[in-house]
């Protein structure tokens, strides 16, 4: 159980506060409403590109790492095709110089002309190391468009190339700010050695100034239900065959969504998981496979992938998968699988709340799913599924109609 | 009164870490147990820690492929078994094989340590290595080498570490012909010498209360030892006689950089100070590699170096991705950057930066009572004790930028420097 307090300032700052006195430091996570899906089909890349940017000096304060560093803190951040976040971890004696670095970046940017140049080149830079220059690297670049035709999931955070990031703009980010960065759009947790008290009236003191600005509101292109199976076979420099099968699926939010989340596990997670069971050891058709979720907000996926064996044809190794999925639909789980990945799931939860920033960032992301404090819940929604609504889940997605199946062959 | 946003807030630099130390015993068969009794939830981690066994460059992937093979059957359980137990019960086992030490991981909850501890017990003296496992295990790590082998920057690792610490169990890079030379004799006689309680130290951390370590304990008193004793030596080092390596990889993108030389390790009275050095030069985020390659030119995603601290060797290294057509000028600038830190000394400003962020650092990497044992890991296997914190503390505080100077002499020399690129240069 996490327990928490929570208020919203003037300006409509979401300000929620987890006291944890176990330990000496602190930690500010500020997620904002914006991420990959919120770009112009002819700007992606921008929401990532814009993080890295957030560093690059804000109106009053030139730089904004090494204050932070001089006080002992460290931060990151992430972005992905929902969301963006920032974090700060700090020694809480010093909570002080976070609320002052965070809020200044909240009320505007320096946007210095120097620092698009440097982070241009270098998102670059990562586009090539995480995307290009790795065999496999392009993956969800081609993977992508096969599941999505309308809505924006149909580019990966990075964007669809280089050149829409080089192509970026001083005046293309002033506009994103305004319209993204802003209280109302912003989510803040701050946890560990701090007293709701005292985050009140920092929150006050370095917030509440700022303009509220403009909601965003999102209106996204949804994407229809998928009607027709769809292919591609690539041929790459890529040392071994490689299948990847997605499926489309429900939305993070859907009642749906534990019991799918449950499909994965049992189909992929840990020794005893059924693809690796059958088809690594038994059959020994692959030499790794793995199934998992994206968990979006909006229409997800569900991707199974798996490295066939150098002697083993596409065909048999795709049929192999294609068996074990259709089992799923066939006939319920037995009580003994279901309570299996039913307890690793309830113990991963109880792992997770001994790192204190997973729990700033979970509150954070259930904050804007609609509640903190479904965070709390989360072990129940899992616990709840039952056999046949694993069995129906199973039947509505595997089917031939409502996958993508990308297949890397290796040029000989 | 109006906010003065240009204004940093006051703030108190790092006095003192307080770090948890274990308490201890030792069973009769030898094996030495520390734990940590702390934290709320009703969880453990249990960790049987055994040193690796003299390499043997005729057999080099035994210390591996043994303790990688661990959780893949004995004579009552499969590998499936195995596998399913763990699950059931919600536990996490990993088999992690390391440098100096290998171990044996479990995550367990409390409540389930009855069923999940006789699995480990039964791995920890029963394994078997079966036949059909082994060549599952073959094959696939046979197939992951290809695709590691596809990347430059694993290429760059293996190159460096293989002319740093030569024909010895660091340098080591395994290859698809020494997957293909693993015996299952070979395999049984490595695992009865290597994992025998004389050659244990379990760490505990967790709710470690009187009750979960009876039940501990009790699991392990009647494991026995070996004939012969464990032999944990490891021969001298030798580093190869060339120091550039280039391995052309006409398609791309991107060059990996690897550079460095063999270092003194942790036990030495200059390596707190060390870490200071490199902080400065490439241990965090605002280092001057970053700021430099990163920040300023637009090189590179990221640059970092490090000292990996090893017992019986030790390096310093400076590793990077960059885009290939500035290869030369990325390693023209760190050049730079090594010989600015030998000729000028460091900003008083820039230092007390550094030895903030460092203690911060330190600070917050206490995050549980995990992190708590994992402090205690690097000092005990390094033969060290607490001791080793209080003086790496005080240094970091106060060593001076003269001090420094001193020791970017005395152990930088660019042209020592072994270097390796893969892709252009």
């Amino acid at each position: 159980m996490v327990k928490f307090n929570r208020f919203t300032l003037s300006n409509g700052l979401r300000v929620i506060v987890h006291e944890d006195h176990t330990t000496p430091m602190a930690v500010v996570n500020i997620l904002y409403d914006v991420g990959a899906r919120d770009e112009s089909p002819e700007q992606t890349g921008f929401a990532h590109l814009f993080e890295h940017l957030m560093f690059g000096g804000s109106i009053n304060i030139p730089v904004y790492d090494e204050p932070l560093q001089r006080v002992g803190g460290e931060n990151n951040a992430f972005t992905s095709n929902d969301i963006t976040n920032y974090y700060i971890t700090l020694p809480a004696a010093n909570l002080e110089t976070a609320f002052w670095l965070e809020s200044d970046r909240m009320l505007s940017l320096a946007f210095s002309e120097k620092s698009l140049e440097v982070q241009r080149n270098v998102v670059m830079e990562e586009f090539k190391q995480r995307y290009l220059n790795q065999p496999y690297g392009d993956v969800w670049l081609r993977l992508r468009p096969m599941v999505y035709k309308q809505h924006p999931y149909q580019w990966a955070t990075i964007g669809k190339n280089l050149e829409h990031i080089e192509h970026a703009k001083i005046e293309d980010v002033k506009a994103f700010f305004k319209k993204h960065y802003n209280p109302q759009n912003a989510i803040m947790v701050v946890g560990g050695d701090v007293t709701t008290e005292q985050v009140k009236a920092l929150a006050e003191k370095w917030f509440e100034p700022i303009p509220a600005g403009e909601k965003y509101e999102r209106n996204l292109p949804q994407e229809p239900e998928q009607q027709d199976e769809r292919r591609e076979t690539v041929t790459a420099k890529v040392p071994l065959n490689d299948i990847y099968i997605a499926f489309q699926v429900p939305a993070r939010t859907d009642e749906n969504y534990y019991a799918l989340d449950l499909i994965s596990d049992i189909l992929s997670r840990g020794q005893s998981s059924r693809l690796h069971r059958s088809l690594v050891r038994e059959k020994q058709l692959f030499s790794e496979i793995h199934a998992y979720l994206t968990g979006s907000f909006d229409k997800g996926m569900l991707v199974v992938e798996g490295k066939p064996l150098e002697n083993i044809s596409i065909e048999e190794a795709e049929a192999a998968i294609w068996q074990e999925l259709e089992e799923m639909g066939k006939a319920p789980i037995t009580d003994e699988e279901l309570t299996k990945v039913k307890n690793k799931t309830e113990s991963t939860m109880v792992f997770a709340e001994m790192a204190l920033l997973d729990k700033a960032m979970n509150l954070a992301y259930f904050e804007l799913l609609g509640d903190a404090d479904l965070f709390n819940y989360e072990t129940e929604n899992y616990l709840k599924v039952t056999a046949q609504q694993i069995q129906e889940q199973a039947q509505r997605v595997f089917r031939k109609e409502n996958s993508s199946t990308l297949i890397y062959l290796a040029e000989k | 009164m109006t906010l003065n946003r240009t204004l940093a807030p006051e703030f108190q630099a790092i006095d003192h870490i307080s770090l948890i130390e274990p308490e201890h015993t030792q069973l009769p068969n030898g094996c030495k147990v520390y734990w940590f009794n702390s934290g709320d939830q009703e969880l453990l981690r249990m960790e049987w820690i055994f040193g690796n066994l003299r390499f043997d460059s005729a057999k080099p992937l035994l210390n591996m492929a043994v303790n990688t093979m661990l959780t893949e059957g004995t004579s009552a359980l499969s590998a499936t078994q195995i596998a399913d137990k763990i699950d059931y019960y919600g536990a996490f086992l990993q088999a992690e094989y390391g440098y100096d030490n290998s171990q044996l991981t479990l995550y367990s909850l409390n409540r389930h340590l009855g069923h999940t501890l006789p699995v480990i017990k039964d791995i920890l003296t029963d394994s078997q290595f079966p036949e059909k496992e082994l060549d599952t295990y073959i094959r696939n790590q046979q197939q992951k080498l290809q695709v590691s082998l596809q990347k430059n920057d694993i290429l760059a690792r293996r190159a460096f570490n293989r002319a740093v610490y030569g024909d010895s169990i660091y340098g080591l890079s395994a290859d698809a012909v020494h997957y293909q030379q693993l015996k299952r004799a070979d395999m049984l006689a490595h695992f009865k010498q290597m994992y025998q309680p004389a050659n244990c130290t379990l760490v505990i951390a967790g709710k470690a209360d009187e009750e979960a370590l009876k039940q501990i304990i009790d699991t392990f008193s009647d494991w026995e030892n070996a004939a012969d004793p464990a032999d944990v030596s490891q021969q001298l080092i030798e580093s190869a006689t060339e120091h550039f390596y280039f391995t052309e990889k006409p398609d791309a993108l991107q060059s990996a950089i690897r550079m460095g030389l063999p270092m003194v390790n942790r036990t030495h009275p200059d390596f707190p100070a060390l870490q200071v050095l490199n902080t400065v030069l490439g241990g965090y985020f605002g280092s001057r590699l970053m700021a430099n390659i990163r920040e300023d030119k637009g090189y590179t995603y990221g640059i970092g170096s490090g000292i990996s601290s090893l017992k019986y060797g030790s390096a310093f290294f400076i590793a990077t991705e960059v885009g290939a057509d500035v290869c030369r000028n990325a390693v023209d600038e760190i050049e730079k950057e090594i010989n600015l830190l030998k000729t000028e000394p460091i900003s008083e400003e820039e230092l007390s930066l550094v030895r903030n962020y460092m203690l911060g650092s330190l600070l917050g990497s206490l995050e549980n009572v995990f992190s708590h044992a994992d402090k205690f890991k690097n000092v005990y296997f390094s033969g060290l004790n607490y001791d080793y914190y209080t003086r790496y503390t005080e240094i970091v505080k106060s060593v001076t930028a003269e001090e420094l100077l001193a020791l970017a002499n005395h152990y930088w020399n660019f042209d020592e420097f072994y270097k390796v690129i893969v892709g252009k240069y």
